[in-house]
C-alpha cells in the first residue's frame, strides 16, 4: 500500500496552482489529503501530478459576517469546529464538523477539501446543501461562485473543470427565528455515518412552523435538501407533529444499501433522525423568542 | 513556469528538536520518511489508510496521521515522535513524559505496537488542556477515541489518561496526587 | 525485599523500551534491505493461464521477479500440513507461489524484489497475470451444498469428518422427556493484530548461514521449516521473533509462503530482503476464523437437565488445511463446557471454500462451541420457563467430581479430563457481579427511558497449556545477571516480566538482575510455540524447573565453600547464606564464578575461580563427574494433559427500539486460571479478550460476496472496536490451582474472548424477545429480525408481556 509515482508541486499562489493544473495532464489538487492519501496508497487513484495548496497564503481564513461564513480552502475541520464566531452565525458548521472522523483527521482534513471531494457520506457536503451554500472557484478566466446545486454531480464527482481550485466555501447564516440540529448514527464513533441528518426549522413571528428543511448524510448519490414543511406547516412550535415530518422524510429519500446498512434501515434512520433533530432544532428556534 | 514540479525533493524538518534532512521521492509518506529515511522506527504503521492511528505524530504540535501526510508536506515543520516525548534528564538519563509513566503504571500496553500513536496523541491533548481542571470522562474518551488497539480493550489506556492528567495536575501544583491505581501497586521489579 | 514476586502485579519490564519507541518490530529491522511485494490473485478461484512480467522489467529499482517456475526442490512442493490427523482425509495446502491454480483472493502468485516497497509495488502492478475463472465456493452453506467444488478431486468439499461420541445418542434423545433441535450460525472474523506479518532474511555467504527475523508465534518451527524447504542444515539457520505487534493466533501458522520466499531471495541475491505485510494483504492472505453452521439436537428433563446432546457442525476452513482440524476438534471437545452431558455426539465436517484459510484466532473454535452450548441452555430455559442461570446451575459439574472425564479426545491427542475448578461458585459470583436477580428493576427503568434492556450469560471451560512440551534455560553469570530463555515467543503477553517473576521467586534473586529472552532459536532451539493459552503454563513451569535446577547447583557449590549442609542454606536477594548464621554467606554471582573452574583470569571476578586461587580437593577433579561447568540449568515441562481454566461472563445490553442500536451497558467477568503469576497481566489479557469478544459479537465480520471478494478489507469497513465501542468491564477472580503442574497455573490468554457472542446473543434476545440464531448481529440486521414475520419470538417475551409466544 504505497502511492504510485506522481509529480509534485506546491505553488505559492492560486494563479500558480492553476498554471500547474493547466500544464500537467492528470493533475489533482491536494489540500488536507485525508481522503485522497488513502486512495493513493491503495492505488485506487493515481494522479500524474499533485498540486499541493498547503503553501498558498491566505486560504486559511474563516471570515464571518452577519450574512454568513466563508471558509478558506485550507481551514481544517478542527479550526472550523473551534471557531465560535462561525458557530454563532451558522451553528450547523460546528455541529456537523464535530461528527467528522476523529480529532487527528480533523486536525489535517479541510472542510473545503471534503466538499470538493463530493463524497455523499461526508458531513460538510450535506451542510453546504442544507444552508444553501456555494463554493468560490478560481479558474484561469477568473473567480466565480458555484451554488451547491450546480456543484455536486455524482458520488465523488463535481461539475468543476480540471483546471480549477476551490478557494473557499460560503455558508449563509442561519435565518432569523430558526434553529438547527445535526445527528448521526455510525457503526463506530467517528466512522462515516450509516445515516446522518441535519435540519433547519424556521418559525414565523407567531411561533408557528414556517419552514422545515433537512439534508442527509450517506443517503443518495449527491447531497439533497428536502422540504418537510408540509408535514408541520403552521403548527405552533410546541405542538408540531415532528414524527409526521420524519415520516414524510422517509418517503422522500432514496437510500442505497451497503455493507453496514440496508436501504430500508437507512430509510428507517432518516425518519428517526429527522424527528429527533427536528425536536432539538425546534426547541432552539423557540428558545430564540425568549 | 515559475513553479517547480518535482519527483524528488530534499526535505528539511526538525524532528524531536533536531534538524534533519532527507532527499526523498515526492510520494514518500511522512510515516515512511520518519521510519526509513530518518531511522526513527518508534512511529508504527498499522493500516496506511488513516484509521488505526498507530502512525500518529505531532506536526507543529498537532496530532496528525503520518501515513496521510507526504514527507514533502512536512518540509519546514517541527515533528514530534514517540522518541521525542521523554525529556533529557541530564547525565544521559531520560525523564519520561507523564503519559509514558502512566502507560507503564497502568498496564496500558501489551504488544506495544499501537502505543506510540496513543502516547503522542494523549500527550498533546493533555498538554493543551488546563491541568488544573479535573479531566472528564468525555475528554478521556476523546483522547483515546481515534486510535485502534487490539490487545488491551482500552480500559487501562483510559485509566492511564486519568492517571497522567492527575500527575500533570500535581506538577502544575494544582492537585494532591495521582489516584492510587490499586492497593498493591508495584513498580517495575519492586513491591511497595 | 525483592524475591517473592510470584503473584504480584509487577510492572512490566518490556514497557521501558516500548513506551519510548525503542521496541524492535519486524519492519524496524534491516534498514538497507531490499523489499518484497507480491502479485496476489484477484479471483477467488481460477486457473492461471499466463504470467507476463515483461512490462515490469524496465521499472528502475527492480531486482528480481519470482514465479512458481523459479521454485526448486521441496520449495516447489505444497506447503506442509502442519498437524496431520487420521480424520483429515483430504488435506490440501497451497504452494509458496501459486502453481497453476488459485483458490482464494489474495493467494500469492508472483514475488517482486526491489530497492524499496514503493518500487516493488510499481513492478508488481505491471505484471499481467491471465486467469481463467472457475466457480467460487463461498460460505459454509455453499460448501455444504457442493454445487461447485474448491479442489477438483474433492467434490463434496469435505476435508475431514471429525467425530466423537460418548454413548449412544439416538436412543438417549428418544428417551428424553423433551427435545429441541435448531440451527445457528457464527460468522468469520480475524485476529487482526495491529502489526501484520513480516519477514527479514540475511544470508551470510561466507559462513553460509541464514538469519531470519519473522513476526511469528513459533520461531523454532519456522526454523525447521525453512531448513527443510530450502535444504539447509539446521545449524545454518537461525530464526528470531523480534518484538511482535500482536498475534492472536494468526502468527502461529507457518511457514507462511513469505517465510520461505524471502529467505530464498536473500540467498539467491546475496542481499538482505524484507517483506512487511500491509493491511490489505493481511486481510486477504493471512487467516480468518469462526464461520460455522451448527445443527443441534438436545434432550432434557423437566428440570432442564440435559440427557443427550447431538451436534453436527459445518466448519468453513477456507481454501486450504495447513493447520489441520485443530479448530474443529476444539469446537467439538470444548463445546461441553462446565456441564455434565450424559451422552454426547459431535460431528464436525470441515469444508473447503474459496476464501482465506481458517486457522486459530484467539479462542480457536471455543467461542463457537460456547455459542452452541450456551444458546442451548438459553433455549432449554425458555422452553421450560426457567431462569437461565438455574438451568445452567442444574447442569454444572460439581467440585466433588474432579478430575472430571468427559471421555473425549482433546486437540493434543490427550483425554479431556478437567483437572480442577469450581463452576457453581463461578456462577454464583457472576450473578452477584452483574446483579442477575435484580435485572427486572433495571428492565423497568430502561423501559421508562424508552430503551429495551436485556441480560445474558455464558460459561466456558478452556483447555489450556497443551503439550507436548516447552523448555527453559536459566544461567547465572559472574556479574550476578541471570539469563533466562525459552523457545516460545511473545506477542505482548508480558513474558519478560512474568517469567522473570518466576525466576526471581524460585531462585531468590532481585528481578532487576533477570533478563528473559523468548523466541530466539540461538538461545533456545527446542520449543513448540505460543498458542492455546499455553506460555505461562508450559514455559512458566519449565523455567521454574530450570531455576530450581540452578538453585540446587548453587546450594551444592555454596555448601562446599561455606562448609555447610546444602539443606541449611537459603538464597535471598542474590546471596546464599546459612540459615540463621549471619555472615556465613556468599553472593550468588561468586557461586557462578566458582561453578566454572578456570585457568585464565580474564577479569577480576574470574580470578576467584582460577586454579591457584581455589582450594580444591585433590581427591576429585575440578568438575565433579556428572556435573558441568557454569551455574546454569536447562529443563523441560511436558504435561500429562491440558489443564482446564474456566470462567463466566454476563452482559447487560440496552437497545434503542427506534434505531436498533445496541449498547452494552455492563459486562461482568468471573475468571479462574488457577494460580496467577501476575494479576495485572492476567487482568489485561481478560480485558483485551473481552474487547475482541464484543467486537466479534457486534461489529466484526468478513463480508465476502458471492464471488469470493472480501468487501471490507480495510479498517474503514472491518469494524474493529475503538474505545467507544468497548464496554466497561467488571472482573471478579477465583483461583482453583491446577494439580497438574508445579506452579498450579492454568492459561489465561484466550479466556476473555470465548463467551462474548454467546452472552451478548442471550442478552439481545432477552431484550427484544426474538430468537437470535446468528452472530455477529448489527443494528441493520436486528431491524430486519424485528420486522421479520418469520422470526421466532421467545417464550420468555410472551410470558413477560402476558401474551403467549
Amino acid at each position: 500500500m504505497k502511492p504510485a509515482p506522481f509529480r509534485y508541486a506546491d505553488p505559492r499562489s492560486v494563479p500558480e496552482a492553476l498554471e500547474v493544473l493547466a500544464a500537467e495532464e492528470g493533475a489533482k489538487v491536494l489540500a488536507g489529503g485525508q481522503s485522497l492519501l488513502p486512495l493513493l496508497s491503495m492505488r485506487l487513484a493515481a494522479p500524474a501530478t499533485l498540486v499541493d495548496l498547503n503553501r498558498v497564503p491566505g486560504l486559511d481564513a474563516v471570515e464571518v459576517t452577519a450574512d454568513g461564513v466563508r471558509v478558506g480552502a485550507l481551514v481544517r475541520h478542527a479550526g472550523l469546529l473551534a471557531h465560535d464566531g462561525a458557530a454563532r452565525v451558522q451553528p450547523l458548521l460546528a455541529r456537523a464538523t464535530a461528527n467528522v472522523a476523529h480529532p487527528a483527521i480533523r486536525n489535517r482534513g479541510t472542510t473545503v477539501g471534503s466538499i470538493a471531494h463530493a463524497d455523499p457520506s461526508g458531513e460538510m457536503t450535506s451542510v453546504l446543501a442544507l444552508t444553501g451554500g456555494s463554493v468560490s472557484v478560481a479558474e484561469p478566466s477568473g473567480e466565480r461562485a458555484v451554488g451547491w446545486q450546480d456543484l455536486f454531480v455524482g458520488p465523488l464527482e463535481t461539475s468543476l473543470p480540471s483546471v480549477a481550485v476551490v478557494t473557499s466555501a460560503y455558508f449563509p447564516a442561519l435565518p432569523p427565528r430558526s434553529g438547527t440540529a445535526f445527528a448521526e448514527v455510525a457503526r463506530r464513533r467517528g466512522d462515516y455515518a450509516v445515516c446522518g441528518a441535519g435540519v433547519v426549522v424556521t418559525l414565523d413571528e407567531d411561533r408557528r412552523v414556517a419552514a422545515v428543511r433537512a439534508s442527509y448524510v450517506s443517503v443518495g448519490l449527491t447531497p439533497e435538501v428536502h422540504d418537510l414543511t408540509d408535514a408541520v406547516a403552521g403548527a405552533p412550535v410546541e405542538k408540531a407533529d415532528w414524527a409526521a415530518a420524519g415520516a414524510l422524510a422517509r418517503t422522500l429519500v432514496d437510500p442505497d444499501g451497503d455493507l453496514h446498512a440496508s436501504a430500508d434501515y437507512r430509510r428507517l434512520l432518516v425518519g428517526v433522525l429527522t424527528e429527533r433533530t427536528l425536536i432539538e432544532a425546534a426547541a432552539e428556534a423557540a428558545g430564540g423568542f425568549q | 513556469m515559475t513553479v517547480s514540479i518535482d519527483t524528488e525533493r530534499t526535505v528539511r524538518l526538525t524532528v524531536n528538536g533536531v534538524p534533519r534532512e532527507a532527499t526523498v521521492p515526492v510520494r514518500r509518506l511522512l510515516s515512511d520518511a520518519l521510519r526509513h529515511d530518518l531511522g526513527l522506527t518508534g512511529t508504527h504503521v498499522g493500516c496506511e489508510h488513516g484509521v488505526c492511528g498507530a502512525c500518529t505524530v505531532l506536526v507543529d504540535g498537532t496530532p496528525v496521521r503520518s501515513c496521510l501526510v507526504l514527507a514533502v508536506q512536512a518540509d519546514g515543520a517541527e515533528v514530534t515522535t514517540v522518541e521525542g516525548l521523554a525529556r533529557d534528564g541530564g547525565r544521559g538519563g531520560q525523564v519520561l513524559h507523564p503519559v509514558q509513566e502512566a502507560f507503564r503504571e497502568c498496564h496500558a500496553l501489551q504488544c506495544g505496537f499501537c502505543t506510540p500513536g496513543f502516547l503522542v496523541t494523549i500527550a498533546a491533548g493533555l498538554e493543551a488542556r488546563d491541568a488544573a481542571e479535573e479531566i472528564t470522562e468525555e475528554e478521556v474518551d476523546d483522547l483515546v477515541g481515534g486510535n485502534l488497539c487490539r490487545c488491551t480493550g482500552y480500559a487501562n489506556i483510559k485509566k492511564a489518561v486519568r492517571h497522567a492528567a492527575a500527575a500533570m495536575a500535581v506538577s502544575a501544583g494544582t492537585a494532591a496526587g495521582p489516584p492510587a491505581i490499586s492497593a498493591e501497586t508495584a513498580a517495575d521489579g519492586a513491591v511497595r | 525485599m525483592t524475591t517473592k514476586l510470584f503473584g504480584e502485579p509487577v510492572r512490566r519490564r518490556e514497557d521501558a523500551r516500548l513506551i519510548t519507541g525503542r521496541g524492535r518490530y519486524l519492519d524496524d529491522i534491516g534498514a538497507g534491505a531490499l523489499a518484497a511485494a507480491f502479485v496476489r490473485s484477484p479471483h477467488a478461484h481460477a486457473r492461471i493461464v499466463d504470467v507476463d512480467v515483461d512490462a515490469a522489467l524496465d521499472v528502475e529499482g527492480l531486482v528480481a521477479i519470482y514465479t512458481y517456475e523459479d521454485l526448486t526442490g521441496p520449495l516447489a512442493e505444497p506447503l506442509p500440513v502442519l498437524i496431520p490427523h487420521p480424520q483429515l482425509t483430504a488435506p490440501r495446502t497451497g504452494y509458496p507461489l501459486a502453481n497453476g491454480e488459485v483458490n482464494h483472493v489474495g493467494e500469492p502468485v508472483v514475488m517482486v524484489v526491489a530497492t524499496d516497497r514503493y518500487v516493488a509495488e510499481d513492478a508488481a502492478e505491471r505484471i499481467a497475470v491471465t486467469y481463467e475463472e472457475l466457480p467460487a465456493v463461498v460460505g459454509v452453506d455453499a460448501a455444504r451444498e457442493a454445487r461447485a467444488c474448491v479442489h477438483e478431486e474433492i467434490p463434496d468439499n469435505v476435508a475431514a469428518r471429525h467425530h466423537q461420541e460418548t454413548g449412544d445418542v439416538e436412543p438417549a434423545l428418544a428417551a428424553s422427556p423433551h427435545t429441541l433441535s435448531f440451527t445457528q450460525y457464527v460468522e468469520r472474523s480475524a485476529g487482526m493484530p495491529l502489526e501484520g506479518k513480516g519477514v527479514h532474511a540475511r544470508w551470510d555467504a561466507d559462513d553460509r548461514s541464514l538469519r531470519v527475523h519473522t513476526s511469528t508465534q513459533a520461531s523454532t518451527s519456522v526454523r525447521a521449516a525453512i531448513a527443510a524447504k530450502l535444504q539447509l542444515p539446521l545449524d545454518q539457520v537461525e530464526v528470531v521473533a523480534p518484538d511482535v505487534g500482536g498475534g492472536f493466533g494468526v502468527k502461529i501458522v507457518h511457514p507462511w509462503p513469505e517465510e520461505l520466499l524471502v529467505p530464498m531471495a536473500a540467498i539467491a541475491l546475496g542481499r538482505e530482503v524484507k517483506w512487511t505485510e500491509d493491511r490489505r494483504e493481511h486481510f486477504v492472505s493471512s487467516a480468518h476464523e469462526r464461520q460455522q453452521r451448527q445443527e443441534i439436537n438436545v434432550g432434557f428433563d423437566d428440570d432442564g437437565r440435559i440427557t443427550a446432546l447431538d451436534v453436527h457442525v459445518w466448519h468453513d476452513h477456507g481454501a486450504y488445511t495447513p493447520y489441520g482440524i485443530i479448530v474443529p476438534i476444539i469446537t467439538a471437545t470444548q463445546l461441553v463446557g462446565p456441564y455434565v452431558i450424559p451422552v454426547y455426539r459431535v460431528v464436525v465436517e470441515s469444508v473447503y471454500t474459496n476464501t482465506v484459510i481458517v486457522t486459530p484466532y484467539r479462542g480457536a473454535g471455543r467461542p463457537q462451541g460456547c455459542f452452541a452450548m450456551e444458546r442451548t441452555m438459553d433455549r432449554i430455559a425458555d422452553v421450560l420457563g426457567l431462569d437461565r442461570a438455574v438451568v445452567r446451575e442444574r447442569n454444572l459439574i460439581q467440585p466433588s467430581q474432579f478430575p472430571y472425564d468427559h471421555h473425549l479426545t482433546f486437540q493434543d491427542g490427550r483425554p479431556v479430563v478437567y483437572d480442577s475448578g469450581d463452576y457453581p461458585a463461578l456462577l454464583e459470583k457472576l450473578k452477584v457481579l452483574v446483579g442477575w436477580d435484580g435485572i427486572d428493576a433495571l428492565r423497568d427503568d430502561a423501559e421508562a427511558r424508552g430503551r429495551l434492556l436485556g441480560v445474558g450469560m455464558a460459561l466456558y471451560v478452556e483447555g489450556t497449556g497443551p503439550g507436548p512440551y516447552e523448555g527453559g534455560h536459566v544461567q547465572v553469570l559472574g556479574s550476578g545477571k541471570v539469563l533466562v530463555s525459552t523457545g516460545l515467543t511473545t506477542q505482548g503477553q508480558g513474558h519478560e516480566t512474568s517469567f522473570a517473576q518466576i525466576v526471581a521467586s524460585e531462585l531468590g534473586v532481585p528481578i532487576e538482575d533477570v533478563e528473559v529472552t523468548t523466541g530466539d532459536t540461538r538461545r533456545f532451539p527446542y520449543a513448540v510455540g505460543t498458542f492455546a493459552s499455553r506460555a505461562a503454563v508450559m514455559s512458566g513451569n519449565a523455567i521454574a524447573l530450570a531455576a530450581r535446577g540452578v538453585r540446587d547447583k548453587a546450594l551444592r557449590i555454596a555448601a562446599d565453600v561455606l562448609e555447610a549442609d546444602p539443606g541449611d542454606l537459603e538464597i535471598a536477594d542474590g546471596v546464599v547464606q546459612v540459615r540463621g548464621t549471619p555472615g556465613a554467606s556468599i553472593p550468588l554471582r561468586t557461586v557462578a564464578v566458582l561453578s566454572n573452574p578456570l585457568r585464565y583470569a580474564f577479569d577480576e571476578a574470574a580470578k576467584q575461580a582460577t586454579q591457584f586461587a581455589v582450594q580444591a580437593s585433590n581427591d576429585r577433579p575440578p568438575v565433579t563427574p556428572g556435573d558441568a561447568p557454569g551455574l546454569e540449568h536447562r529443563d523441560y515441562y511436558s504435561p500429562i494433559r491440558s489443564t482446564f481454566a474456566s470462567g463466566a461472563h454476563a452482559a447487560v445490553v440496552e437497545i434503542d427500539p427506534a434505531t436498533w442500536e445496541i449498547d452494552v451497558v455492563n459486562y461482568a467477568v468471573v475468571h479462574d486460571c488457577g494460580n496467577v503469576v501476575n494479576p495485572m497481566i492476567v487482568e489485561g489479557q481478560v480485558l483485551g479478550g473481552v474487547a475482541q469478544g464484543v467486537g466479534g459479537a457486534l461489529y466484526e465480520r468478513m463480508a465476502y460476496d458471492a464471488d469470493g471478494q472480501l468487501q471490507n478489507a480495510s479498517f474503514m469497513d472491518f469494524l474493529m472496536p475503538y474505545a467507544s465501542e468497548v464496554p466497561d468491564v467488571v472482573i471478579d477472580h477465583q483461583q482453583t490451582p491446577s494439580p497438574l503442574n508445579p506452579l498450579g497455573i492454568k492459561g489465561a490468554g484466550e479466556a476473555g474472548v470465548i463467551p462474548g457472542s454467546a452472552a451478548l446473543a442471550s442478552a439481545i434476545e432477552d431484550a427484544v424477545g426474538r430468537r437470535i440464531t446468528s452472530m455477529p448481529i448489527s443494528p441493520t440486521e436486528l431491524y430486519d429480525l424485528m420486522r421479520s414475520e418469520t422470526a421466532e419470538r421467545t417464550a420468555a417475551s410472551g410470558r413477560r408481556t402476558g401474551v403467549g409466544a
